[in-house]
């Protein structure tokens, strides 16, 4: 029986100076990656592959087969590339990792590398977070001048370099095809696919873009073995991860679970929902996987079993609102985020986010019409699988599911403004001084 | 306002004539040393445009006309694709820029826990909307999506470092300090907030030796360590128990 907490990547957060090489060591680093190198690099592919680790940034497509998909080695080069966008509002759990212990991504990248045949591989910041860029271009000093990267990683001849990128604001950028045209220079806009990157990624190269948990997994699955890691979790959903709750719970804040943990065994941890307070609606992955209830509340938080009640586990990015919280005003100013980020490549996204954020945006002033639903739910299915990439597809999520379970709020709409059914000065988490807001219309 | 007006936050990049004028000779050495040092980092050499636009807003404040030029010349593309680039990404700025930006996050989740009259207060207060700039040229402020610290929320970026847990009061106190040239510090980040001349050039790839400065995680960060903890959870033990591999005495420290 796996305990309900298992912390791995969190193990020594609260270390002093738990970011520096000299902290990581003393918690066993870089000892996977001299393990490693003892193998052959198909034999570290096998192991992952064997510990059924699925993608920890959202689609969950198993880390091992993405590799063994990769176009078979032609003399040419091969490339690494992890994700570190973090960007899908909820999501943060990568940042707080590359920040509290980012040689455990580090160790990741060099040892992925040498199991895909890389020798540069390319870790994509988002650019919104300078602290953390400084702590990763700071381990890969230190990795380098430790021997562990370079040209003769740990003395045996094998040559990994990595490269840490900035981005510059963009939410489509975490989209691994958009992160490949960012990371060459151009517009963060997606690609056609196929090819996938396996087959023509960076610099029409074979690569993997992997999420910055998925290789940050890497180094415990060979030092601690594929059995430990699918000891956790459940049968299809094997090992840990890290849960993100936030809002309104008493404690909002990271933990670390086997995959399968419940809603309500987090909230429990997080103190429970704020004082006075019950829950309404949760995301499990974040804005662009469908809403939750109360009723979900015992759901196992793995892959299918998320997917089986209607949504998607995604980043595991659980944000809690309670009764105070009007599921309009929330979902409207999702809505709004989609259509400043639709990178306005395709047509369904590009126009369709454009009319959902005005018919939400009115329907949260209370100006809604008759049709005003029928409409959403109807624009919604024209961009869902018509896009050229997820982010057309996430923004209909919230809306889709949001009238499923709360309807009768979207018909309120058509009189009565968010902010009258719902006083916002009721969600803060501080003490609202009463002032009118402008533009305050009345019902 | 015109249908042309280019001071939009949305309009297209608008160089403004000064914007265009040469670079003083030294800057222009020190630009094409350091342009060269980040093309180095690629295999090719135009993945090196939005390190080199971030350089070019360490120099400029914003995104210039000679910036533009500078980055087309070193990685042989037409103005047309650079400014094409500059314009699709939020933190590349069109018009000069504040000494801070101000980010106030006003996505969904910290909308609600409190950022929206985080924003109105502090607009408010300084006189100024979104993607404006004070008349000092201290603060740009912003409404920013999701920086990724929503157990934090209401969470406030400055020059892209975390405010976390913010209400109105702090964050009007923290524009004021700023305005007046005190030293701010982050919740989670260095000793004081760098420029937004200063974290460009970070942002560019070049390390200001800051790493090793503020915390490793914050509380909220660190709750289910300490929960886990507290009740002896842990991970199960793996191979590397059982085979007790001994260390080989090169750890970086005891």
């Amino acid at each position: 029986m796996t305990d309900t907490l298992t912390p791995i990547l969190t193990k020594f957060w609260d270390a002093p100076q738990s970011w520096t090489l000299a902290t990581y060591e003393q918690h066993d680093g870089y000892r996977a990656l001299r393990k490693a190198l003892d193998m052959a690099p198909a034999d570290v592919l096998g192991a992952v592959k064997d510990s059924s680790i699925r993608g920890r940034g959202g689609a969950g497509f198993p880390t091992g087969m993405k590799w063994s998909f990769m176009s078979p080695p032609d003399g040419g080069p091969r490339y690494l590339v992890v994700n570190a966008d973090e960007s899908e509002p909820g999501t943060c759990k990568d940042i707080p990792l590359m920040m509290a212990n980012p040689h455990a991504l580090i160790e990741g990248v060099i040892i992925s590398s040498y199991a895909i045949g890389c020798e540069h591989a390319f870790i994509y910041l988002r650019g919104e977070v300078v602290h953390v860029y400084r702590r990763l271009l700071r381990a890969v000093e230190e990795a380098r001048a430790a021997g562990y990267l370079g040209d003769n990683v740990g003395g045996k001849g094998v040559k990994v370099n990595i490269t840490v990128h900035a981005g510059a604001g963009a939410y489509i950028c975490g989209e691994e095809t958009a992160l490949l045209d960012s990371l060459e220079g151009r517009r963060g806009q997606p690609r056609l696919k196929p090819p996938f990157p396996g087959a023509a990624g960076l610099y029409a190269r074979p690569t993997s873009v992997n999420n910055v948990e998925s290789i940050a997994s890497v180094p415990g699955i060979i030092l601690e073995g594929p059995d430990w890691f699918k000891g956790m979790g459940t049968e299809k959903s094997t090992g840990f991860g890290i849960f993100s709750l936030s809002g309104h719970v008493a404690n909002p804040g990271q933990f670390e679970a086997p995959l399968g943990i419940t809603m309500r065994e987090l909230i429990e941890l997080a103190g429970g929902m704020r004082q006075g307070h019950k829950l309404k609606f949760w995301t499990p992955g974040g804005s662009s996987t469908p809403i939750f209830t109360e009723e979900h509340l015992d759901v196992p938080l793995d892959f299918d079993s998320v997917a089986a009640a209607g949504s998607m586990l995604g980043t595991r990015a659980l944000q809690v609102f309670d009764e105070t919280v009007s599921v309009v005003r929330a979902v409207s100013r999702w809505t709004d985020f989609y259509a400043h980020e639709s990178c306005g490549k395709c047509t369904p996204c590009r126009e369709g986010t454009w009319w959902l954020r005005q018919i939400m945006n009115r329907i949260e002033n209370g100006q809604g019409t008759q049709d005003d639903i029928d409409k959403l739910v109807d624009i919604c299915d024209n961009i869902l699988g018509r896009s050229f990439c997820a982010l057309g597809d996430a923004a209909t999520s919230p809306i889709t599911s949001a009238v499923k379970y709360f309807r009768e709020e979207f018909e309120a709409g058509m009189h009565t403004p968010a902010h009258v059914l719902f006083p916002p000065e009721k969600s803060v988490l501080f003490d609202v001084q009463t002032k009118e807001t402008s533009g305050m219309v009345t019902a | 306002m015109s249908g042309n007006d280019t001071s939009h936050a949305s309009g297209h990049l608008h160089l403004r004539p000064e914007s265009k004028e040469p670079y003083a000779p030294d800057v222009l050495e020190q630009l094409r040393t350091d342009a060269a040092e980040v093309i180095a980092r690629y295999p090719q050499k135009r993945s090196a445009l939005l390190p080199l636009l971030h350089l070019v807003q360490s120099v400029d404040g914003y995104v210039t006309g000679r910036g533009v030029s500078l980055c087309a010349e070193l990685l042989d593309l037409t103005e047309a694709e650079v400014s094409g680039v500059a314009t699709f990404y939020t933190q590349f700025k069109r018009h000069p820029n504040g000494e801070y930006t101000v980010g106030v996050c006003t996505n969904t989740l910290c909308a609600i826990m409190g950022g929206d009259q985080i924003f109105d207060t502090v607009a408010e207060h300084l006189g100024i909307g979104h993607d404006e700039t004070t008349a000092d040229g201290k603060i740009t402020l912003e409404r920013v999506e999701c920086n990724a610290a929503c157990d934090y929320a209401p969470v406030v970026m400055t020059n892209w470092e975390f405010f976390d847990n913010q209400t109105p009061e702090s964050t009007v106190q923290l524009v004021d300090d700023l305005r007046a040239g005190k030293e701010v510090r982050p919740t989670r980040g260095p000793d004081r907030v760098c420029t937004f001349k200063q974290v460009s050039r970070v942002l560019a790839g070049f390390h200001d030796g800051l790493a090793d400065q503020g915390p490793g995680a914050g509380p909220a960060s660190l709750l289910g360590l300490r929960i886990a903890k507290d009740n002896g959870w842990t991970a199960p033990a793996g191979e590397s128990d059982s085979t007790a591999a001994p260390t080989d005495g090169t750890e970086g420290s005891k």
